[in-house]
């Protein structure tokens, strides 16, 4: 964005962009009325909208749609370090030791399952 | 164009700022500067005191491990004088005083912090990255010189912080430079604020200085180098100070944030690391104070992803230095200087997913544990890349012993030592034993003290004359480095073996009350490795006592040192040599033009044997 | 020598210092809200059966925030705009209207703390309550932040308008894409901790 001749007409994509950002504002708290028949979906579909909305505001606003490939790299990166906090943090929450029934060997050993419960129990 | 600039040293420091536009105040130009130089001193003389102040706390610590009990002689009293009765233990008969089981814990905790984040980062980093990156790129400054004086005050800040925190009641943080929840919050419970509070800001202000420090380094490098220096043209230390800069600013706001939930833990009783059902003494006397449902994991995975990356962010910019003195000592250029880019940055990037292998212990599953494992080996690789890199820079070069590369030199073996020993740890099986020994301390501390601390002595004596316009003493610098490396030596080698026996790093009697009685059929520590605790203890002694030559070299050098007879004293090929010396403000008196790569030393049918980046093909 | 680039781009990188400073904060900025977003999913998966409050905010006042923090956004892109455009009136105008977005933001915000704190919750209560005040709180802390700078350049640093335009205009776009990033944190804010 640095022709100058350019500006207004940047301008007017900028003041579309606030419209659908407003418009969906409205759509997310609507949307979060409708129940989806499931949690997760109801949660999926409210963070695609907020997502959709960040897209906007970045490419729009913060002008990445035509950004130098120098602030691509930074923010490639750091999205993927991001990516790697996010799940492998809860990866490891969710894949902890059990004993037995994660062991195929294990599970036919009379009592695993009872192991197993008792595992359970103590998470 | 001018090869070496040919202007005279100046003879004093402050006459170089006479090149400036106009006649700052001294508060502005000493205290308040925003000169990268000015700001790459007080890094480096606040680092320097920081890091003698964490090797006094460890030496109080090594007298109670050998001498478990025992009255410190001499200091004992004058600690007591300001500690009070909870931090020294007077001996029955008025002989003297012994540290407390609190007090130890204290020293313990505020040695790691004082000297990951005060002293060897603000030193590897703050230091040597502001004085020499903006030289060694051709810079006139850094990109944004006010956030680098606020980058320092808040470093400074941060420090003050910590320091203060010995002196409240309760004393300084008690649980470890980790400081893992539950036991960092619970510590200290009765005291509203307490040493964790302390430590948690101190945190946050050096973490938010850390930060615009990073922003600060990496736009220097990419906005400012001089016409003609590509990317591949860049000294390798600048390079290493890049991908630590990426380090710290991309692993560090994790720990930001933990460090701020953490403080709402400490302060407005917040549950985050504090589980359901916390039991404390064997009850669960928390339930009206806190809410739980918090997971003291999720702190750990948030410190982790800081502090992998910065065992990195100390070892990268102590590699840059090496690289420098090793090529201008060999006089040949570096071996394989891409494949050092290359590794360099495959380790920034790997550093970022090899966090949890510190968390095995936690109760991990197969599967995350097995990715862990395979990140911690594969970051290996490029690690030994870079050490065989640097070994092989050595051959057939005709080596000049200055002090410098003596430190450098024994930087390689060092820090391989410490590399290697690494591997186990790395491995979920062989962890499961050595974690938390003695074995880890050695380990670790092979890579940072005569790794990262050599190769820093190695760019304090390499750099001094740009500083200064004078050498530091040659012969000092060898009594130093020769004491130095023996003791270092004498110190971390028997840590091993201790670890290996199995002691633990956190005994506060040296492992005493873990000894085998082998009447009493108890199998523990045997009496061999927990004797071994005097002899080190010794040789930390020693290492102070060898650190005096240094500490009187480095002030008596600034007057009194040999006069540099040229800004090129070392015959240096990387910019920073083309400058006046000392450097003014503004650094190059005509903007420089690089011609070529970063080391060309011994180039065939050059009378003087070396080339600078800045002279022109002709 | 001066430093280079304080305004105008570097030819090879397309970009002045100011600009590559702030992506790279924003990028630290990116890691620092996002340690919070994990920990926000782990303590919510992590959270007994029935202990995670679901909607318990006011969703009128959260749905007006975004409102507004959405179209102080835009303020501050026309306030660029006209200074791009050679009107320093109409920066000024515009400016003003971001900083007044800005009080009203937290004026509405702190509407909102106060009526939860007449309720007896605090962050203590529970982890909810934790991480939407922790959440909310750095959120808060940073529009204070951004308005600060924006209220400098509205007021004694607008000088520089007279003497360095074009480093001036850069200083509101540098400053916009701040205001923008606390913006884009809001829009997962809001449906996060309000409406999920």
């Amino acid at each position: 964005m640095s022709d100058n001749h350019s500006v207004p007409d940047f301008m007017r994509t900028c003041r579309f962009v606030f419209i659908l950002l407003i418009v969906f504002t409205v759509i997310t708290v609507a949307v979060s009325k409708v129940d989806f028949g499931h949690h997760f979906l109801n949660i999926g579909v409210g963070l695609l909208i907020a997502t959709f909305k960040a897209f906007l505001v970045a490419a729009y606003f913060m002008h990445l749609i035509s950004e130098k490939k120098l602030i691509y790299t930074v923010l490639g990166f750091t999205g993927f370090f991001f990516v790697g906090l996010m799940f492998l943090t809860l990866f490891s929450y969710a894949d902890f030791p059990t004993l037995g029934g994660e062991q195929p060997e294990v599970a036919h050993v009379e009592g695993a399952a009872e192991t197993h419960h008792e595992a359970g129990a103590d998470h | 164009m001018a090869t070496t600039t040919q202007s005279n040293p100046h003879h004093d420091v402050s006459d170089s700022h006479h090149h400036g536009h106009e006649e700052l105040s001294f508060w502005r130009k000493y205290v308040f500067s925003t000169d990268h130089k000015v700001i790459g001193i007080q890094y480096g003389l606040t680092a320097l005191t920081f890091l003698l102040f964490g090797f006094f706390l460890i030496m109080l610590m090594r007298w109670q491990l050998a001498y478990p009990n025992q009255p410190i002689p001499v200091i004992g009293g004058i600690l007591h004088f300001f500690f009070g009765d909870n931090a020294m233990g007077a001996v029955k008969d008025g002989g003297g005083y012994f540290i407390m089981p609190d007090f130890y814990n204290s020293l313990g905790a505020m040695h790691g912090t004082i000297m990951v984040f005060l002293a060897i980062v603000p030193l590897a980093f703050g230091a040597f990255g502001n004085y020499v990156i903006p030289l060694q790129i051709g810079a006139p400054d850094m990109a944004f010189p006010r956030l680098n004086m606020a980058s320092y005050w808040m470093y400074f800040v941060g420090g003050v912080v910590m320091f203060v925190s010995f002196f409240i009641p309760g004393g300084a943080a008690k649980a470890g430079w980790t400081s893992y929840s539950p036991l960092a919050t619970l510590t200290d419970m009765q005291y509203a604020v307490n040493g964790q509070t302390f430590w948690l800001v101190g945190m946050v202000l050096l973490i938010s200085s850390s930060l615009l420090g990073s922003v600060n380094f990496i736009a220097t490098v990419i906005q400012l180098r001089a016409p003609g220096l590509t990317w591949m043209r860049l000294p390798f230390f600048v390079w290493a100070q890049f991908v630590t800069a990426f380090l710290l600013l991309l692993a560090f706001p994790p720990l930001e944030a933990a460090g701020i939930m953490q403080l709402m833990d400490n302060l407005l009783d917040t549950s985050f690391f504090l589980p359901t059902g916390l039991m404390v003494g064997g009850s669960v006397s928390m339930a009206d104070k806190i809410s739980g449902g918090g997971s003291p994991l999720l702190w750990q995975h948030l410190f982790w992803f800081l502090a992998h990356p910065e065992v990195y962010v100390l070892i990268l910019p102590a590699i840059g230095i090496v690289a420098e003195v090793l090529a201008n000592n060999t006089r040949k250029p570096l071996w394989g200087y891409k494949s050092l880019v290359y590794s360099a940055l495959a380790i920034g990037f790997l550093s970022f997913i090899v966090w949890a292998h510190h968390m095995y212990l936690t109760g991990m599953g197969v599967t995350i544990s097995t990715f862990f494992q395979t990140t911690t080996m594969l970051i290996s690789v490029p690690s030994v890349i870079i050490l065989t890199t640097l070994m092989i820079s050595l051959y057939g070069g005709s080596i000049r012993f200055t002090t410098p590369m003596l430190f450098v030199l024994a930087f390689l073996p060092m820090f391989g030592l410490g590399g290697l020993t690494g591997l186990p740890l790395g491995f979920n099986a062989s962890d499961l034993y050595l974690h938390d020994s003695y074995y880890v301390i050695a380990h670790f501390h092979y890579i940072v003290a005569p790794g990262t601390i050599f190769a820093l002595f190695a760019g304090v004596y390499y750099w001094f004359p740009k500083m200064t316009g004078r050498k530091m003493s040659e012969v000092l610098g060898k009594i130093h480095f020769v004491g130095s490396f023996i003791f270092m030596n004498a110190i971390f080698l028997p840590m091993f073996i201790q670890g290996l026996d199995g002691m633990s790093r956190r005994m506060y009697d040296g492992g005493a009350s873990y000894a085998s009685d082998m009447e009493a059929g108890i199998l523990g520590l045997t009496a061999e490795s927990i004797r071994l605790n005097i002899p080190i203890t010794h040789a930390a002694f020693g290492l102070a006592l060898f650190q005096l030559p240094f500490i009187f070299n480095l002030f008596w050098s600034i007057k009194n040192g040999k006069k540099v007879e040229s800004d090129n004293p070392w015959e240096a090929t990387t910019l920073e040599w083309a400058t006046p010396t000392p450097p003014p403000h503004g650094n190059f008196t005509e903007q420089p033009v690089v011609y070529r790569d970063p080391y060309e030393y011994s180039v065939p049918g050059v009378k003087k044997g070396f080339v600078a980046q800045n002279e022109s093909a002709e | 020598m001066e430093i280079p680039y304080n305004s105008t781009p570097r030819p090879d990188t397309g970009l002045y210092n100011a600009k590559v400073g702030i992506w790279l904060f924003l990028a630290s900025e990116v890691m620092l809200f996002g340690a919070l977003f994990s920990s926000y999913i782990l303590l919510r998966v992590g959270a007994d059966p029935g202990m995670w409050h679901l909607r318990p905010l006011n969703i009128w006042l959260g749905t007006i925030n975004t409102g507004v923090l959405i179209f102080s956004s835009i303020t501050i892109l026309m306030s660029w705009a006209n200074l791009k455009m050679n009107s320093f009136e109409g920066f000024r105008k515009f400016m003003l209207i971001t900083l007044l977005c800005s009080v009203a933001f937290l004026v509405i915000k702190s509407i909102e703390y106060g009526s939860k704190f007449s309720h007896g919750i605090y962050p203590k209560t529970d982890t909810y309550y934790a991480i939407y005040f922790t959440l909310t709180g750095l959120h808060a802390l940073h529009v204070i932040g951004g308005a600060l700078v924006n209220l400098y350049l509205w007021g004694p640093g607008s000088k520089m308008w007279k003497t360095d335009p074009e480093r001036f205009t850069n200083r509101v776009e540098v400053s916009g894409l701040f205001w923008h990033f606390v913006d884009l944190v809001w829009i997962f804010l809001f449906p996060v901790l309000y409406l999920l």
